[in-house]
């Protein structure tokens, strides 16, 4: 796409050049920059903070459930555990993973900008973020949290003595950075295309993070009235939600879904995003349907409001609305079928590599499949009123969240980190460490799926022991792929150093981004570029690598 | 194989266990299906058409507009087949059949509190008898709980000042586990339970064992006495009760409500949020001096003042 | 590249004050999305509630003084007005009747806040109806509440939405005092020319938004009372 005005690459782009990355140096270069690049590292570096801290919660569930009466906690803490997990995992990693660090490093560059609209407001949402980030971590230190990640009420606003207050204000706070960003990328796409960058010549990515925006943009404030609704109830013990005191516990979950269940689609979509770049890219062909594979991002986004009564099906809520709720459940199943069989046809006739960033890309649409198949079960009403709640759930989520948008979030790494850092990982590695995350994976999460259809309850400290041989299975898989995580860490910390110089485009891929130096310069385009082509016009040839 | 092996784990032990299973196996078997279509196709795309040369420019393929159609409609199809289907059984399975037996559940952090209509009490086990609707009627007295019979293939949240209330036909002798499985608090992973399915002379045995102080209904009739119930609804200054369950009572507001379990229960307690057509309302509120198992004897004994046929309860 | 505005600074980002512009409104309009599903959640949580106590609405829409709020409605709109007229000026680059229109406005949202603070929310909390400090109204209110048989706790539901919905309204109305001063100093130092009028529009966006939203509370919940 686009190589029109930028014919001209420079053969030998050497670290040694200007770039974002040395055009300034010390801590407040970076802490007060307004650099779409350098603030995507700011949020690459406090996400993968939360991912640690996460990730051990996990791995500290996964060793208390070894046995049956638990390992190494008592009840009260692994309450905690799950909690902080649930809650640090989705509001301060995946939520913004995808496009606070990959969308704001790439929103400008893929359309031709010099920056997002509002770069200033840019910087104020990763400060809004860590401000969030830490009430939570506050929250953790002080001595923890027990309500799960859903906050239900009347359990968290008058049963229980923990640190309600400040986790959810770190939410709340979190949320307002969400919102910022999703506006700011919808005034970027919308007005700062280059010229000859039409809606329909945008890489999908662009789309996908369009529609992500929106939902943020709508779907966060109704989680911060209803965190707020919660804070005043648990102030001042007036009946909102608690029937103790003439309010209705139900209305606390319609508007926590209303707001969550979006949030899975602003989780997901990203990730779908990041596999249609990684699957044209790496069979170096226009992805399979392009249209189809960009309303259906769309689709997703207005139907994804429709559904929340899903996580509600035996909450005692009507039947009725039981009814509709399952019916647009199966509707919003739809446009992500419609991708994964796109994607599969893009396959077709293509000259696939096996890079790394295309075995994640590969991992995401089969564990996807399987995550979003399981997630039609529960759709159906009956199958729902007896796996609700159970390790089914877990293991649903789990296979799209990890599964799928974590593979996609991987893959993002690898595919753009030599653009980020001007800099290659040892390819090999990478791929083995894809390879151990994608076993070490279905070990965790397909015995989960078991477990469920034998009744076991999520968020059980104790169990039966009948469950035991399968949480062990669980455990085992768990800690493969923990493996698996901590081998990209290692090396993209070394490639940091020591990596070879990866030339501005090392994978031979199309796209505006691709164009430029890497790293590139401070502000991307010495001229703005004009666009002449689609999205992955490989049939033009692919652009030479170095 | 594996189908059997896990009945060896989970029994299905309801009237309700085999369709919900029948579904379920349906629902695996288009996710293996569509599993193994996605990998394997990926798999021999991934192999066929690898790169096999540096420079290769494979031929440019837009798109399919047949193709498009069919990977919708066909999706489309078979989510609808699941809808109608669970949708089906959903319905089924909400419709408590007239002549269940009412068992009455309170969820209380970290116990379940149970009572049979004849006054007997279990604390964390249920006895039913084999082949016999029952019909839980469920509150909780703190938070949400939620009650869950995997081998029944049932579970409902339990909810604080509301009746919910599920069904079941047991029909398989033995022991059951029964859960909660809707988090609340510290103690949640301990509040479960055994559920005994037993022939119905062992049930009626084992219900009239021991010395059983008074069935909900007497004991409703002494609250009703000792509450000073009487004191309005004996003479005229209140409703009568006889024949009131089940019937449609219309309000003062020109409205009519269902005397079902919600009702009472409401009307009891939040007395006034609605008043009876004919009456004033001077009844005063019982909040806060009944426990939610009196209020539940209280019901049982308006109840047991006879009732219009063809109610439900729900 | 547009003439339309020749001498405002460009941002980098931008190509141009034309793309400038338009990204500023778009911004705008979007933030004034969120901002309708943040008061959305609030009004549908109302309207549930409002369904489940009609009574206890009822006689807390009782408790509250529709004159007073049909007095601060009139301001408000009016500030609406003098407000419009601020961007009006700031078009044709009047910076006399700017400032001018931009003090009015100011002065109107100020009288809107204090009236609120002190004629209402200081009167309910001295008349134990604040909720969460004590609630227990007494006399005239306390007869209102029963004629209407309505229960207490949803009473103070009521006066909880009443005082969540208001105050958050009001703390719209401080930071759009807030803005209303920079605007005022900056129009001062005649920083606001013909050419950048486009921050006086958008803070006008901003003033008109939280208006609409006073004219839908008003109603719901001063005027429930009145009309039966
Ligand atoms: C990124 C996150 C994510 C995503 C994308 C999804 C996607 C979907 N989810 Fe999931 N879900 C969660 C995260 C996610 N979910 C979480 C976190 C919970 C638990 C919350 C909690 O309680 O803590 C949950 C819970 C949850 C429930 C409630 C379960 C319960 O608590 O009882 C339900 C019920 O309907 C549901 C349904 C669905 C459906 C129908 C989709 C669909 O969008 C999936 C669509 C995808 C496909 C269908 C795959 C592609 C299909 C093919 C290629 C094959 C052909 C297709 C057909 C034959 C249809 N989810
Ligand atoms: C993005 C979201 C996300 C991610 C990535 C994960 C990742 C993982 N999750 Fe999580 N999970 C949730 C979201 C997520 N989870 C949510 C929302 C819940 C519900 C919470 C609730 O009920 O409220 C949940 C609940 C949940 C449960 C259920 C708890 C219960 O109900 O009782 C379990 C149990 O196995 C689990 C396991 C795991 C595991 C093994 C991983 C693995 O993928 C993690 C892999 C990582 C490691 C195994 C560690 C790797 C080690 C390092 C990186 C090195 C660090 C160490 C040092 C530096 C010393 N998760
Ligand atoms: C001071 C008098 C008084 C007392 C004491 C009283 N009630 Fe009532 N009750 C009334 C009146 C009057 C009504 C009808 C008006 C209304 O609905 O409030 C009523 C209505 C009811 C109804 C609804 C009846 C219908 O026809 O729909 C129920 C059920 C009820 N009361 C139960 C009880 C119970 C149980 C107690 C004791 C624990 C009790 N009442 C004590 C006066 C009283
Ligand atoms: Cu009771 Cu969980
Ligand atoms: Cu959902």
């Amino acid at each position: 796409m686009a190589t029109a005005t930028v014919t001209a690459i420079p053969t030998d782009t050497g670290i040694e050049t200007r770039n974002y990355l040395n055009a300034d140096y010390g801590l407040k270069s970076w802490l007060l920059t307004t650099d779409h690049k350098r603030i995507a590292w700011l949020y690459l570096i406090a996400i993968t903070f939360f991912f640690l801290v996460g990730a051990i919660a996990a791995l500290l569930i996964r060793i208390d459930l070894l046995v049956p009466q638990g390992l190494i906690v008592t009840p009260e803490t692994y309450n905690k555990l799950f909690t902080m997990h649930g809650i640090i995992m989705v509001f301060l990693f995946l939520i913004p993973s995808i496009p606070a660090v990959f969308g704001n490093f790439l929103i400008p560059m893929m359309i031709g900008a010099r920056d997002v609209a509002f770069p200033k407001l840019n910087l104020l949402s990763w400060y809004v973020f860590v401000t969030g980030g830490m009430f939570v971590m506050y929250a953790i230190a002080a001595g923890g949290v027990d309500t799960g990640w859903t906050f239900y009420t009347p359990l968290s606003t008058s049963y229980l003595n923990t640190h309600v207050m400040a986790a959810a204000a770190g939410v709340f706070i979190a949320g307002f950075s969400s919102i910022l960003t999703g506006l700011n990328f919808i005034v970027t796409i919308h007005k700062m295309r280059a010229p000859g960058m039409t809606w329909f010549r945008m890489p999908l990515f662009l789309w996908s993070m369009y529609a992500t925006s929106v939902m943020q943009v709508l779907g966060t404030p109704v989680l911060a009235i209803t965190l707020f609704l919660v804070a005043i109830e648990r102030m001042f013990h007036v009946g909102i939600f608690d029937p103790a005191l003439g309010g209705d516990p139900l209305l606390f979950q319609h508007l926590f879904w209303f707001y969550s269940h979006p949030a899975v689609y602003i989780m997901i979509l990203p990730s779908m995003g990041v596999v249609s770049e990684l699957i044209a890219a790496f069979s170096r062909k226009r992805i399979f349907g392009y249209e189809f594979v960009a309303f259906s991002s769309v689709a997703i986004a207005a139907i994804s409001f429709l559904v929340w009564g899903h996580h509600m099906f035996v909450s005692g809520e009507s039947v009725y609305a039981g009814v509709v709720f399952s019916a647009l459940s199966m509707a919003v199943a739809i446009p992500s079928a419609i991708k994964v069989f796109n994607w599969t046809a893009t396959l077709y006739k293509g000259s696939i590599s096996f890079d790394a960033p295309m075995l994640y890309a590969l991992g995401f649409i089969g564990l996807f499949t399987m995550g979003g198949l399981t997630g039609i079960f529960l759709a159906t009403l009956a199958v729902d009123q007896y796996v609700h709640d159970t390790y089914f759930v877990v293991a649903h989520f789990h296979y799209i969240m990890v599964g799928g948008a974590i593979m996609g979030y991987m893959g993002a790494l690898h595919y753009w980190w030599p653009k980020m850092t001007g800099r290659l990982y040892p390819d090999r590695w990478a791929r083995v460490a894809a390879f151990i995350i994608f076993i070490g994976f279905n070990l965790t999460f397909l015995p989960q799926f078991v477990l469920g259809y034998l009744g076991m309850p999520r968020r059980y400290a104790i169990y039966p022991a009948q469950f035991q041989s399968l949480n062990v299975l669980s455990t085992a898989g768990a800690s493969i792929l923990g493996v698996g995580y901590v081998i990209p860490l290692i090396y993209f910390i070394w490639s940091l150093r020591y990596g070879p110089v990866a030339g501005p485009n090392p994978f031979r891929a199309k796209g505006l981004e691709w164009t430029t130096p890497s790293p590139p310069p401070p502000h991307n385009f010495e001229q703005t570029p004009i666009v002449t082509e689609e999205a992955y016009a490989y049939g033009s040839g692919v652009p030479h690598s170095v | 194989m594996l189908f059997g092996l896990l009945l060896g784990f989970l029994p299905e032990a309801s009237t309700m266990a085999r369709p919900v299973d029948y579904l379920f196996w349906f629902c695996i078997a288009v996710l293996v299906f569509f599993t193994a279509l996605i990998f394997a196709t990926i798999f021999y795309f991934a192999i066929r058409y690898r790169r096999r040369s540096e420079d290769e420019i494979p031929p440019q393929i837009q798109g399919n507009l047949p193709l498009e159609i069919v990977w919708t409609v066909i999706p489309m199809g078979i989510v609808a087949v699941m809808f109608v289907w669970g949708t089906a059984l959903f319905i089924r399975n909400a419709r408590p059949p007239a002549d269940a037996t009412d068992v009455y559940v309170t969820g209380k952090q970290w116990m379940w509190k149970i009572q049979h209509s004849n006054g007997r009490r279990e604390i964390d086990a249920l006895h039913v008898p084999e082949g016999v609707p029952i019909k839980l009627i469920m509150t909780s007295e703190d938070v949400i709980h939620d009650f869950s019979v995997p081998a029944f293939r049932v579970k409902k949240d339990v909810l604080p000042d509301h009746y919910t209330s599920i069904w079941f036909t047991a029909d398989r002798l033995g022991k059951y586990r029964f859960y909660c499985d809707q988090y609340c608090g510290m103690g949640h992973s301990q509040m479960r339970g055994y559920l005994y399915v037993m022939t119905p002379g062992a049930y009626e045995a084992w219900l009239h064992h021991g010395v059983q102080a008074q069935t909900m209904a007497q004991a409703g009739a002494l609250l009703y006495n000792r509450m000073g119930c009487s004191t309005c609804h004996g003479t005229g200054k209140g409703p009568p009760f006889a024949g009131l369950y089940g019937k449609t009572v219309r309000l003062a507001n020109g409205s009519t409500a269902a005397a079902n379990d919600a009702y009472l229960r409401q009307m009891i307690l939040y007395p006034g949020q609605k008043i009876v057509a004919g009456y004033r309302d001077i009844m005063p509120t019982f909040k806060g001096q009944l426990t939610e198992e009196e209020v539940l004897d209280l019901i049982a004994y308006i109840k047991s003042l006879g009732s219009k046929p063809g109610n439900t309860g729900e | 590249m547009s003439d339309a505005h020749p001498h405002v600074a460009v941002a980098e980002q931008f190509d141009d004050a034309e793309q400038q512009h338009e990204a500023a409104g778009l911004g705008m309009w979007i933030f004034l999305a969120t901002e309708i599903m943040f008061f959305g959640g609030l009004f549908a949580s109302y309207t549930i509630y409002r369904n489940l106590y009609p009574a206890g609405f009822l006689a807390g829409s009782g408790l509250l003084n529709a004159k007073i709020g049909a007095f601060n409605t009139v301001v408000l709109i009016t500030s609406s007005l003098t407000m419009a007229m601020a961007v009006h000026s700031a078009q044709l680059g009047r910076r006399k009747a700017l400032i001018g229109f931009l003090f009015l406005t100011l002065l109107l949202g100020l009288t809107f806040v204090g009236v609120k603070l002190y004629f209402e929310w200081y009167h309910d909390y001295l008349t134990h109806v604040a909720p969460g400090f004590g609630f227990h109204p007494e006399g005239a209110d306390l007869a209102r509440i029963h004629a209407l048989h309505a229960p207490l706790s949803a009473v103070e539901l009521f006066m909880c939405f009443y005082f969540l919905m208001t105050g958050v309204h009001a703390l719209h109305m401080v930071v759009g005092v807030g803005i209303l001063t920079v605007l005022i100093v900056k129009a001062w130092r005649g920083r606001i020319t013909r050419e950048s009028h486009n921050i006086v529009e958008m803070a006008g966006l901003y003033w008109h938004f939280v208006d609409i939203i006073w004219i839908f509370l008003f109603p719901l919940l001063y005027l429930l009372g009145v009309t039966r």
